[in-house]
């Protein structure tokens, strides 16, 4: 999903993209014409963020010291970051710039990407620094806009800021309010002012539209960055090459040849130490409203008229609006919950046994849901989504699985153990992509088998493929909106599964599932009566 | 990483040998996505087959090296395979003898993966039009390195002559870094340039190009000047407005940028290893279009 070539004499686009570009000094199209140094056909050229400074809010916490502060250095490390760069954390702690740029020296020495070299660090840790105070304190956020103000001043940033807001939700209202009483929501004339914000969008539809709200009265919808991590990730952007850059996959992408789709992501750890945030949250709301939703949505969307974020939203809404529940939920979808048993050679305690977990807990960890898609090119295909903690293994996958050949001209022998035709999608950890196909076993008079093809393009041996955030990140930076999904998006996500979420909550307990397996029984039924099986991950 | 030696062998044992090793080790299923042909001599072999193969970790890639030994002897290809666990693709490293140093790509072409992209790199001497030597017409994409040249200057002109789309040369894949920041420190309006010099050691092979990008696209004059290096040193561009745009960077990492009405502010800018440069080459595929125009302005302008 790479940015569209820049076309040097693109007609006059509409008032809101000119608005946009004058604010940007980022690498964008108009910069690009503009800029006599640039040129629509020099590729090496990377996309670069103009000057601007990154407010990360919530840097003791650990999304911030494993994914943020890492991805950052990697950025810098690859020549990404523009000159001036600065970076200004804000917590409630009693720090000095060097207790931050210490922090952030560490994060990056454990969890950055790419080797460490003094020289970046010299240029990065130029520019922290560190603003303490309680989001309440309104004397802190005066000194924030303070400094920042200085920060432009210093080291040229030209009042472009954003907002990273590394905290849990129920503080966001509180920030927002605090942006806007200081000004710092407000850009002024040829710069800009961005907040990006991670999931929980909500836990329903109702608390999604309310969190959003609190943000949209300050930042209007096309300053608000939410972040999907799935969706910075190169195999999934790597759908859309696969569908639309051939001619060999697109023509059998429908229900003519698709018998249907199972898409999986399973977590081999338990809950650790987040009991707080994932009781009464549960598997279907933290990932398979999201995550999974997505990654149905970029499988099944019609093909968009260019890979800009206003064609590419408009396909995934529409196949989020014709995504159709099963009839009768108590059998269209499972849920489970595990208990005590052995994970990859260790035995685990269950979940009702971890800590901070109350023991009538009716928490899903693992949820499985059938879905349909309402359309000419997939009615009648289910979808099948799972997700799930202290399964078998870590695994992200989407599989497409053919109908069967109409007609065998061999022996039913033969081809007894001839399974269906599946191209699959492997996610993570181990991304490419797979095709499964029949084969002959050698030396057999006709006896045919399922053999697999893999194809791994060289992210699989580098010692590690670009982050998700850091692909993120510099998207933020540059204003570059296609991979973060717009609050409608959410919406249809919740909207999907409030009513599984109310049928749930009125209809008994979860199936206990041992842990170390691949859910309880009641999934595999589910499939089952449909004449399916999961695959076996 | 298994090891197999061929002495006096032909392309079609070569291939043989090659499909037993991959099934010998159970045939690692790798998709690999181009052949690297690298025309090269003993003395640079060792640093070009390190870099190829680093490269090919980002695109797995057939590597065929190839070594002209000495031509009176009687015709003789040599062939040592290299296929690891630890590295994606194979290595084949060819020595050849004789007349067959003539025809090496005769030995060449049965070994190209089918129906995937060519490059052929020579990273020390290289023939003057590329795209017409024996091996160099194998390759969709030809990359040469004007700083193996002893007059890089001259030799980067007469690249100008025999380009043919599809020529790189990693003396240009050098200034990727400098030519990034340049031109994202110009994504802010600067006014036109009146002019400009760019230093560097003497003799760089990078400079002239730069000058010539710059000068090109600017359309402004920009002189090369020697400095006592390492490598680029600076650049520093006059603004009509006033003042100067500048970039310097004295030790070969970490540079400063400096102009009017804004602050000093330092940027990593360091070398890059030849792996690297391979790896950002192998990026790409498609005719690099600037690279074309700026030989061309460099040698318009030395007429
Ligand atoms: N971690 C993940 O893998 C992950 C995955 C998806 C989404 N997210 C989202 O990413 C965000 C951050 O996640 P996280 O795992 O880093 O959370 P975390 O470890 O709980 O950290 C939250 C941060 O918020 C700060 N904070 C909390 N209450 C505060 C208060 N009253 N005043 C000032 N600061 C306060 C904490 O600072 P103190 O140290 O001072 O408490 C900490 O820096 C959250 O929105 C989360 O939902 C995280």
């Amino acid at each position: 999903m790479s940015k569209k070539p820049a076309q040097p004499a693109a007609p006059a686009d509409d008032a809101h993209q000119a608005a946009t570009a004058v604010a940007a000094t980022a690498t964008t199209m108009d910069v690009v014409a503009a800029n006599p140094l640039r040129d629509p056909r020099d590729k090496r050229l990377p996309r670069v963020a103009g000057p601007c400074v990154l407010v990360l809010f919530g840097v003791t916490g650990d999304l911030a010291k494993k994914k943020l502060l890492p991805a950052i250095y990697d950025l810098g490390n690859r020549g990404l970051l523009p000159p001036g760069f600065s970076l200004v954390g804000f917590a409630r702690r009693d720090w000095a710039h060097e207790d931050f740029a210490q922090v952030t020296y560490e994060a990056v020495k454990e969890h950055a990407r790419t080797p460490f070299r003094e020289e970046v660090w010299k240029q990065l840790s130029e520019g922290i620094h560190f603003n303490p105070g309680e989001f309440s304190d309104d004397g802190a956020f005066d000194c924030l806009a303070m400094m920042l103000k200085e920060i432009d001043e210093t080291r040229g940033t030209g009042g472009n800021y954003a907002f990273y807001l590394s905290i849990p939700p129920k503080f966001f209202s509180q920030v927002v309010e605090q942006l806007k009483r200081t000004g710092l929501a407000n850009a002024p004339d040829g710069s800009w002012r961005r907040v990006v914000i991670e999931k929980p969008f909500g836990h329903d539809l109702k608390s999604a539209k309310e969190l959003n709200a609190t943000v949209n009265v300050v930042f209007p919808e096309s300053s608000v960055f939410r972040i999907d991590h799935y969706l910075g990730k190169e195999t999934v952007q790597n759908i859309l090459a696969l569908r639309f850059a051939n001619e060999l996959y697109e023509p059998i992408w429908n229900r003519g040849y698709v018998d249907h789709v199972q898409i999986t992501m399973a977590e081999d750890i338990g809950i650790g130490s987040r009991a707080g945030y994932y009781d009464g949250i549960g598997a279907a709301r933290d990932v398979v409203q999201n995550h999974l939703l997505q990654l149905l949505a970029l499988v099944a969307m019609e093909d968009p008229t260019s890979f800009d974020a206003d064609s590419l939203r408009r396909e995934k809404e529409k196949v989020l609006k014709a995504v159709r529940l099963p009839h009768d939920l108590s059998t269209g979808t499972v849920r489970g919950q595990y208990t005590a048993g052995w994970q990859g050679g260790e035995s685990v305690v269950g979940y009702l046994e971890e800590e901070g977990i109350p023991q009538d807990s009716k928490t899903d960890t693992y949820a499985a849901i059938k879905l349909e898609v309402a359309n000419r090119r997939w009615a009648g295909v289910p979808f099948y989504l799972r997700a799930g903690k202290r399964l078998g293994r870590r695994v992200t996958e989407v599989a497409v699985i053919f109908q069967r050949a109409p007609h065998l001209p061999f022996s039913k022998d033969d081809t007894e153990i001839l399974g269906q035709n599946a191209l699959v999608i492997r996610v993570q950890p181990d991304e490419g992509i797979t095709v499964r196909f029949g084969s002959k076993v050698p030396g057999t008079a006709m006896e045919v088998r399922d053999v697999s093809m893999d194809f791994a393009y060289g992210e699989a041996f580098m010692e590690s493929s670009p982050e998700a955030y850091e692909r993120l990140l510099l998207d933020v930076l540059i204003g570059d909106p296609p991979l973060f999904p717009h609050q409608r998006e959410v919406e249809l996500g919740w909207k999907i599964l409030d009513p599984i979420e109310d049928h749930w909550a009125t209809h008994g307990r979860p199936d206990g599932y041992e842990a170390g397996t691949w859910g309880p029984p009641s999934a595999d039924e589910m499939l089952a009566r449909d004449g399916r099986v999961w695959r076996r991950l | 990483m298994s090891t197999f030696n061929l002495t006096d062998t032909t392309a079609s044992k070569i291939s043989a040998t090659l499909t037993k090793l991959r099934h010998s080790m159970g045939a690692p299923a790798i998709g690999m996505v181009l052949t690297l042909v690298v025309v090269c001599d003993e003395g640079n072999q060792y640093d070009a087959v390190k870099a190829a193969t680093e490269a090919a970790r980002e695109h797995p890639s057939r590597i065929l090296i190839v070594i002209n030994r000495d031509p009176r002897e009687p015709s003789r290809a040599d062939a040592e395979i290299r296929v690891g666990e630890a590295t994606p693709g194979e290595v084949v490293l060819l020595r050849l003898y004789g007349e067959l140093t003539k025809h090496a790509d005769s030995v060449i072409s049965p070994l190209l993966l089918t129906d995937i992209p060519v490059v052929v790199w020579w990273p020390g001497g290289a023939p003057a039009k590329p795209a017409e030597d024996a091996i160099g017409k194998l390759g969709s994409r030809r990359i040469t390195d004007a700083l193996a040249a002893t007059d890089a200057d001259k030799a980067l002109r007469s690249r100008s002559a025999g380009y043919t789309p599809g020529d790189t040369d990693l003396a240009w894949t050098r200034l990727t870094p400098w030519r990034s920041l340049l031109a994202a420190a110009f994504d802010q309006p600067m006014g036109k340039v009146a002019g400009g010099v760019v230093e560097a050691a003497s003799g760089n092979a990078s400079a002239p190009l730069l000058a010539a990008w710059l000068s090109y696209r600017l359309k402004a004059d920009v002189k090369v000047e020697d400095s006592a290096g390492p490598g680029l040193t600076s650049v520093r561009l006059t603004l009509a407005s006033g003042g100067d745009l500048t970039v310097e960077r004295g030790d070969a990492r970490l540079a400063t940028l400096s102009r009017p009405g804004q602050p000093t502010r330092r940027v990593a800018l360091a070398r890059r290893p030849t792996a690297e440069l391979l790896a950002e080459e192998l990026r790409r595929l498609d005719p690099d279009d600037v690279y074309h125009e700026t030989v061309r302005h460099m040698a318009e302008q030395s007429r």
